[in-house]
């Protein structure tokens, strides 16, 4: 009995996943097909959705503005998180390491949207003051909010990971005679690989899906960014932003599914890849 | 690698539970609140811009009429109007006139078709920091901002000098299906023409006043209700060399102020009962004290519609 209902439990992950995506597909389906022209979709810079002189659905701008924001979020989350996790797990005394554990769990806790409001109203002025640029909200803004999202979940799965080593690894290097730095950069650091390539890829893809707070603190501007200076806009918050007003069923709001199966495959691709790799690594 | 997957797994059962726990309280407030009152609910959405002036008319009315209860939420003039025509709102609140396609919508979904309001006006102004020198700007020059091919992005091309430095002009506009955006775009960019990609939508008429005030090389538009004193609103002319006006009541009733719009509201077919009661509260003298109080410009004397 109990073990119907867990097996039910897993199967309906699969169902509901298939479900969405069928969902979302269908509902950007006849337009995909019939109307879109997909090489301007994904080649021009120009998002003119409701233009009335000549319609444009180019989302490469928007493309551009999720990528920029998410690799700057990970350039800075990653280093932090993983040495965090590191520390949490093998350098910290017992209470040290519950206080921090509790600590940034409430991180993890903190609602995107209180996020956005720190980038909109803490972040904007600082960037300003700082940098001497005219306004404060670009992709560093939304790269360093959405980097504090993402460094707690790399710090919690990357320090289970760690954990998840056996003790008798460390005690047999130890045995040998190496530091304590050696242990963790020839021994724990490639036992635990794929967790850790796990935690960076589950980083990335809060980074890569995060709406609310990437909407206020990236600017909102369409524009393909040469430098982290540069205001953005993520695809995640063109969505948000226009499907509340699009009238339902029309091309607009049709793109803006499209868009969703867009975001749908680049965290398939993201996975895919990560479970390619880490089996890839095993199999060695 | 099995670790972190089980434990995510108890944090998800864990904040279900939560979210039904939640959910049932909800549920027993939400039906302990309508057992207690039988007052008659008025639902109204729409238009962003008239979100402030539409909660000051449910706050004085339920003050008069205790028995109603107006309930207020924005999110848009094509919200309110997808609402109407959804037949889920008794009125919908638009900055603009409803489109053929909407009433054709309307018609077909419900079988009626909207009843147009007047209630008052708005008008647009256009805001720049406090620490920009600048006074009065012509919609050529707005047009040349805004615009799609327009050729002006420096201050110094319209012949400002930012006193703290900074000569770009940061754009500040509103996401593509908001009313004011429309608006924005048929007065002041000419029909057909498009915005300039690159400028920073905002998702609210506050949100844009907000952003100006804090950012001193920024130009935003938003209605003159939003105005607060740390911001400064232009005066706008048509051409260069004609006079240019402040945004105020008397001039956007007398026609000189060129961006200023009529603010609707509207009902699926001839509205009756309290809904009709309250659009004729909001057409009378007290109603329109209101339009005033909220940095709004009332209907003319004797124009109240019947």
């Amino acid at each position: 009995m109990i073990e119907l209902v867990i097996r039910l439990c897993g199967i309906s992950a699969i169902l509901f996943v298939f479900g969405i995506f069928f969902f979302v597909f269908r509902e950007g389906a006849g337009f995909l097909f019939g109307g879109l022209n997909l090489r301007e979709f994904l080649t021009s810079p120009e998002w003119y959705p409701t233009s009335e002189r000549h319609v444009r659905y180019g989302v490469l701008a928007l493309i551009a503005g999720t990528a920029s924001v998410t690799v700057l979020a990970m350039l800075l989350a990653v280093p932090f998180g993983i040495g965090a996790a590191i520390f949490v797990s093998e350098f910290c005394g017992n209470r040290l390491r519950e206080t921090l554990k509790i600590t940034i769990e409430l991180l993890a806790a903190i609602p995107s949207v209180v996020w956005g409001f720190i980038g909109l109203t803490v972040m904007n002025p600082i960037i300003m003051e700082v940098f001497h640029v005219p306004i404060g909200l670009n992709v560093l803004n939304g790269g360093i909010i959405l980097a504090l999202m993402s460094v707690p979940i790399i710090v919690s799965i990357g320090e289970d990971a760690l954990k998840a080593v056996p003790d008798s690894y460390r005690e047999a290097a130890l045995a040998l005679g190496v530091t304590r730095w050696q242990l963790v950069y020839r021994v724990l650091l490639p036992a635990a690989k794929n967790g850790l390539l796990a935690a960076v890829l589950l980083g990335v893809g809060r980074a890569v899906g995060e709406t609310m707070a990437v909407l206020m603190a990236t600017g909102h501007s369409v524009n393909i960014p040469t430098s982290v200076m540069d205001s953005v806009r993520t695809l995640t918050a063109t969505i948000a932003a226009e499907l509340g007003e699009a009238p339902a069923h029309s091309p607009h709001y049709q793109v803006l599914f499209i868009i969703g199966v867009l975001l749908f495959t680049i965290t398939f691709v993201i996975n895919l890849t990560a479970d390619l790799i880490v089996r890839g690594v095993r199999g060695r | 690698m099995k670790m972190p997957i089980v434990r995510s797994d108890l944090n998800c059962m864990r904040s279900l539970v939560t979210v039904l726990a939640a959910a049932v309280v909800l549920a027993v407030c939400g039906c302990s609140r309508s057992k207690e009152s039988s007052k008659t609910v008025i639902q109204n959405t729409g238009s962003d811009t008239m979100v402030n002036i539409a909660q000051a008319w449910a706050e004085e009315y339920a003050r008069i009429e205790p028995a109603v209860s107006v309930e207020v939420s924005g999110g848009g003039s094509g919200t309110g109007i997808a609402a109407l025509i959804n037949n889920t709102v008794d009125i919908a609140n638009c900055s603009r006139r409803v489109e053929p396609l909407e009433i054709a919508a309307a018609k077909k979904n419900t079988g009626k078709e909207p009843r147009e309001f007047l209630v008052g006006f708005d008008a647009l102004a256009v805001y720049v920091n406090k620490k920009n020198p600048l006074e009065e700007i012509t919609i050529e020059q707005l047009a040349g901002i805004y615009g799609e091919g327009g050729k002006i992005t420096k201050w110094s091309q319209i012949g400002v000098k930012q006193p703290e430095g900074g000569d770009e002009i940061i754009r500040i506009s509103r996401q593509s299906n908001s009313g004011t955006y429309a608006y924005f775009r048929e007065t002041i960019l000419g029909k057909g023409r498009d915005f300039k990609l690159g400028s920073r939508d905002m998702h609210g008429s506050k949100d844009v006043v907000e952003l100006v005030t804090k950012t001193p090389t920024a130009i935003g538009y938003s209605g003159m209700g939003y105005a607060t004193p740390n911001v400064k609103m232009l005066r706008v002319s048509k051409k260069g060399g004609q006079p240019a006006w402040a945004p105020n009541v008397e001039n956007t009733l007398n026609h000189t102020y060129p961006i200023s719009r009529p603010l609707f509201m509207y009902t699926l077919g001839e509205p009756s009962g309290a809904v009709k009661k309250y659009l004729e509260w909001v057409n009378s003298d007290a109603g329109q004290q209101i339009v005033v109080r909220s940095g709004y410009v009332p209907l003319p004397k004797g124009a109240a519609q019947p």
